[in-house]
């Protein structure tokens, strides 16, 4: 047993050494690497043509590129394609293959992938396509070894936003889940489930190469421990930090105010009771108040909203809609009786438990609520099963979410109030925002269309759709060692641009 | 030996019967895994497709018979979220459970015992007492509410290691284990303070005994008495302890890891339920169930080796 | 001397429990200030005389939401006692009182339940039947179950060779009134110890899950709850970690230094 103490004895001192020398922290930020904070692993697929959640576009962003892709202010630049043409009818897109442009292995980007990576999308093997524009598609020919012509069934301006689809080496092309290859200024190297996906300077990118080498994007699905992470050194950027983090942030850090581009909203099933009728919609918007849910759950950041679009989309984007219901509890009051329900009703708000903000909001909705009489139940669901019930199954009272938009047209958010479209998650049904919404796509005038899609989201905000609430402040905090970001008006963190402070 | 083979055989069993139960249970839950991939793109039309593709259509029965067939070749299927083999997937993270889990059980050992002794040689002393009241308290600490404390003090405090700042085992073993030894600590503080207080317990009972005094009285040392004599004896009924304390440990990991930002089978297992990617799942826990089932077993062994009455006791049956 | 020791358990388990118990029961009934009602000028507020603990994120006062939330923890953890030992109880009295083939089978299949950490088995009960205050509650009871079926059947197959049993059924009392007016009085001192340690296991591994994201919902406040929200601030607002975290542990110290007293041992 003497044995056995001296045994004891070795034991703790080495733990202790261990523990006391393997202590430096991480030391990133050298220049030549960055290690950069995310709070979900990509779940969906590597495959930027598969991927669904926003949280993985976001990091595909630095990998894949299509024949245009979106700059920080919002306007689509050529990418793989070096310039496009567009007959005056918006019937046929031609595209001219940038010189010199390479994939990740070195190969050259020849027509014959661009053609693939199309017509992989716009495939309807398995019901609908995985671009659900390209069904609009008639034809993709190869007109000569630098040109593409991409013929339309029904003409449309607007579809060159879906030319943002990543432009895949079609010898790869089913492999990309397991080994992404593409043409944007990183490359993939390797990951590891709910640890890091790690990423390379790709030297071979035709436009301005990245500053950084290594980028590192690490898995951090404890929100509680972001803070440490930034603070202890072990990550020098992280996207979307709460106000509260962003308070507890050492001089070391900067902190990148954006917004989010989400339209917040309580979302109401307009074909529940009570909220198939429109005075009880509009109730409910007389009875919140923006500016104090932005106050209690966001420190007074965010920019309201009083339709189904951000600033972010500019000319679209009507800032006069917001004062289409200014809180007055009276006319709620009066509102809810007219309807019938002067002693208030109950209702149940279901929240994904996984967002933090979304979760805040409600529990100070349900406050604001309580002055008109209505009470309103939070139940907190997770993720899969808001996905299946409230999203798919829409068997749901109201839900508080953020929609965003997926390409750079206004299509994106206002497509889903058409009564039959399929992600109507809302029921919404109006007759007249369908033939709005319709003479809109099918304007060729700039100037028409807006002021179609403008019409689009007054019909929204008159009938109460949903209870607008704001597009939430992106709170992004950078280790002073780096500069450069810049914010996206789509999902994108664009780890090319940030370069290490000299 | 025919006793651990009879064990070993059960053991097994109960393995299969884990295996089973967890199919089952999680063909049960409401929540469909292609609805969760596809998430706020999905379509009748693709969803149908995905779940053909994930062979969720065929009967439960059908994809049991498939599941448990390739469970026994170590086979757990594809993971919906990653699309690779999920025993390659579970291969790379249990090392840092089970290092986590090892790690923390050897900080139990050494600590529990060597403040047991302290205390019991000055049973009734300022020491014993200060010991006493500082157990009874670390008791009463959830493990999580520890490691929040922990990082406060020794990572953004002091500084001695860096909070999230994991280094995986493949990159760099020393500072992996480094890292490792403040979740450790976590974990192993309430279970040792368990475990004093039953090696304290058995302590001062031996310490009364006849043996103890004729150990004295031939002119050992206190300090040989104990560690030659009393602590084996005192071992003993603790051992069972440490067995239940190396289960529990194995769960607690899975807290752990949130609060020190590990990337573990805790931290699969969490986002895996979430996704409902259920292959991912049901294979953690057969794991888990195996890990389990297997420090029994170990345990059982070594309370023979201490404790070889026990064999005689059971042989005899 | 040693006796006052013992005696020093029960008077100190007493009073910490109390200090807890009491605001928690009147917390039931009545609170300072409502646990939901949110004031924005009163965002983080520290310690001041209105609001002994200072207010959260939200403004709310932290002593009100304490006092309920400990309410919540006080019902999950009794109720899983409950559950865990009135159905324990009855397998464990059955089993143990009969023996054969049915309890090998149980025991097997228990001691398979006992030795999976009874965390992890919450965990995947949670999985299966979603999260909220009443899922939390009987995913917990049944993972306890097994423990309580374990003690509860070790004392029926001690007492059922003894005199006074066999005895009643020589006098031609039934089966069931044997084990439930017979025997179970007699182990009840050997119950409320495990109802004890089962009650801050419960209360413990509440704490755990709620931390795991999975559990009470909020606005409803309980102090697992508490304590992971509080986390994010936990630099600028450590107010908000301490008073639910010091509930819990001297809770929690105070139930177990009774478990320890003599008074309760030595029944």
């Amino acid at each position: 047993m003497r044995r056995f103490k001296n045994l004891l004895v070795s034991a703790l001192v080495l733990m202790l050494t261990v523990a006391l020398c393997g202590c430096g922290g991480d030391k990133a930020g050298d220049g030549e690497t960055i290690t950069v904070g995310i709070p979900q692993d990509i779940e969906d697929s590597l495959d930027p043509h598969l991927a669904m959640a926003a949280g993985t576009r976001e990091v595909l962003f630095n990998i894949f590129e299509g024949l245009v892709k979106p700059n920080s202010n919002g306007d689509l630049v050529p990418a793989v394609a070096s310039e496009y043409t567009v007959d005056d009818e918006g019937k046929t897109y031609t595209f001219t293959l940038r010189d010199g442009i390479t994939f990740h292995n070195g190969e050259p980007v020849t027509v014959e992938d661009i053609i693939a990576s199309i017509e992989r999308c716009a495939d309807t093997g398995s019901g609908d396509p995985l671009v659900a524009a390209f069904s609009n598609i008639e034809s993709v020919t190869k007109s000569d070894d630098k040109h593409v012509v991409i013929t339309l069934v029904t003409p449309d301006t607007d579809f060159i936003s879906n030319m943002t689809t990543a432009i895949l080496p079609a010898s790869n092309i089913d492999n990309t889940a397991n080994e992404p290859i593409g043409t944007g200024p990183y490359m993939y190297v390797s990951r590891s489930p709910q640890e890091n996906i790690i990423l390379k300077r790709y030297d071979g990118y035709w436009g301005e190469k990245a500053y950084i080498e290594n980028v590192t994007f690490k898995i951090i699905s404890n929100p509680d421990t972001i803070v440490m992470n930034l603070e202890g050194g072990a990550v020098d950027m992280f996207p979307r930090v709460t106000t509260a983090q962003a308070e507890q942030l050492s001089d070391n850090f900067k902190i990148e105010e954006g917004t989010m581009n989400l339209v917040q909203a309580l979302y109401l099933n307009n074909a529940a009771e009570p909220f198939n009728d429109v005075k009880v919609r509009q109730a409910l918007c007389y009875a919140i108040s923006p500016k104090e849910i932005m106050d209690y759950a966001f420190d007074g950041r965010g920019t309201e909203i009083g339709s189904s679009m951000f600033p972010s989309f500019g000319k679209y984007y009507m800032p006069e809609l917001n004062d289409t219901y200014n809180t007055d509890v009276e006319k709620a009051k009066a509102l809810l009786a007219e309807a019938g329900y002067p002693d208030g009703f109950e209702f149940t708000i279901k929240v994904p438990s996984n967002y933090t903000q979304h979760v805040d909001t409600a529990q100070v909705l349900k406050e604001e609520f309580k002055a008109i009489g209505v009470t309103a139940n939070i139940e907190l669901i997770e993720w899969s099963s808001w996905l299946s019930d409230v999203y798919t199954g829409r068997d749901y009272e109201a839900t508080v979410i953020g929609v965003d938009a997926s390409t750079l047209s206004p299509r994106a958010l206002l497509g889903r109030f058409v009564s039959d479209a399929g992600n109507n998650f809302v029921n919404f049904n109006s007759k007249e925002y369908d033939e709005a919404y319709n003479a809109a796509i099918n304007s060729t005038d700039d100037a028409t269309q807006t002021e179609y899609y403008k019409k689009c989201e007054e019909i929204l905000a008159k009938e109460a759709a949903n209870v607008y609430i704001q597009d939430p402040a992106e709170l992004v905090a950078i280790n002073k060692k780096f500069t450069g970001y810049e914010f996206y008006p789509l999902y994108a963190q664009d780890i090319s641009k940030i370069k290490p402070v000299k | 030996m025919n006793v651990v083979i009879k064990k070993i055989v059960s053991s097994i069993l109960t393995i299969l019967v884990v295996a089973c139960l967890v199919f089952f249970a999680f063909s049960l839950i409401p929540g469909d895994p292609a609805v969760a991939k596809l998430g706020t793109q999905a379509t009748p039309e693709k969803l149908q497709a995905l779940r053909e593709s994930m062979g969720l259509n065929k009967p439960v029965a059908v994809r049991f018979m498939e599941w448990i067939g390739g469970v026994l070749k170590g086979d757990f299927g594809t993971s919906y979220s990653y699309n690779v083999p999920v025993t390659g997937l579970i291969a790379g993270k249990l090392p840092v459970t089970v290092i986590l889990t090892l790690y923390s059980f050897i900080l139990m050992i050494v600590m529990s015992v060597f403040i047991a002794i302290l205390a019991a040689r000055y049973e009734n002393s300022h020491v014993d007492k200060v010991i006493q009241i500082i157990n009874q308290v670390i008791m009463s600490v959830p493990p999580f509410f520890g490691g929040i404390i922990l990082t406060l003090i020794f990572g953004l405090g002091l500084h001695l290691f860096a909070p999230g700042g994991y280094v995986s085992y493949d990159i760099n073993m020393g500072r992996f284990m480094g890292y490792m030894f403040w979740p450790a600590l976590a974990i192993a503080l309430p279970k040792s303070a368990m475990a004093f207080s039953l090696l304290y317990g058995g302590l001062i009972t031996e310490k009364k005994k006849d043996y103890a005094r004729t150990a004295y009285s031939r002119g050992n040392s206190t300090k040989d008495v104990f560690y030659k004599h009393l602590l084996k004896n005192a071992c003993i009924p603790v051992v069972t302890f440490f067995g239940m304390a190396l289960a529990d440990m194995i769960a607690g990991s899975i807290v752990i890891e949130q609060v020190f930002g590990i990337p573990g089978l805790g931290r699969i297992l969490l986002t895996s339920i979430q996704n409902r990617d259920y292959p991912v799942v049901e294979a953690i826990i057969v794991c888990i169930a195996i890990l389990v089932i297997v420090s029994n077993l170990l345990v059982d062994v070594l309370y023979r080796i201490i404790d070889p009455r026990t064999a005689v006791a059971e042989g005899d049956k | 001397m040693k006796r006052a020791f013992k005696d020093f358990n029960f008077t100190l388990g007493l009073i910490l429990t109390a200090i807890v118990l009491i605001p928690a029961i009147i917390g039931i009934f009545w609170t300072p200030y409502s646990t939901e009602t949110m004031d924005n000028a009163m965002k983080m507020a520290g310690a001041s005389l209105s609001h002994p603990f200072g207010c959260d994120n939200f403004g709310r006062d932290i002593l009100s939401r304490v006092m309920a939330g400990t309410g919540t923890t006080l019902i999950i953890g009794l109720g899983t006692v409950f559950i865990g030992t009135l159905i324990g109880t009855i397998i464990g009295a059955f089993t143990g009182y009969y023996g054969g083939l049915v309890d090998d089978i149980f025991m097997r299949f228990n001691d398979v339940m006992f030795s999976f950490p009874s965390l992890l088995l919450a965990l995947v009960f949670v999985a299966i039947m979603g999260s909220g205050r009443i899922q939390l509650l009987i995913a917990l009871g049944i993972a306890f179950i097994p423990s309580y079926v374990r003690i509860v059947r070790a004392e029926y197959v001690r007492a059922r060779n003894l005199d006074y049993v066999k005895s009643a059924s020589l006098a031609g009392a039934s089966d069931l009134r044997i084990m439930f007016v017979h025997i179970l009085p007699n182990i009840v001192k050997v119950l409320i110890n495990s109802i004890l340690i089962g009650f801050n296991n419960a209360v413990l591994a509440e704490a755990g899950l709620s931390f795991l994201g999975i559990g009470v919902q909020p606005p409803v406040a309980s102090l697992g709850r508490m304590l992971s929200d509080a986390q994010t601030y936990l630099f600028n607002a450590p107010g908000m970690a301490l008073a639910p975290g010091l509930t819990l542990i001297v809770m929690v110290l105070g139930i177990s230094l009774l478990g320890k007293s003599k008074v309760i041992t030595d029944r």
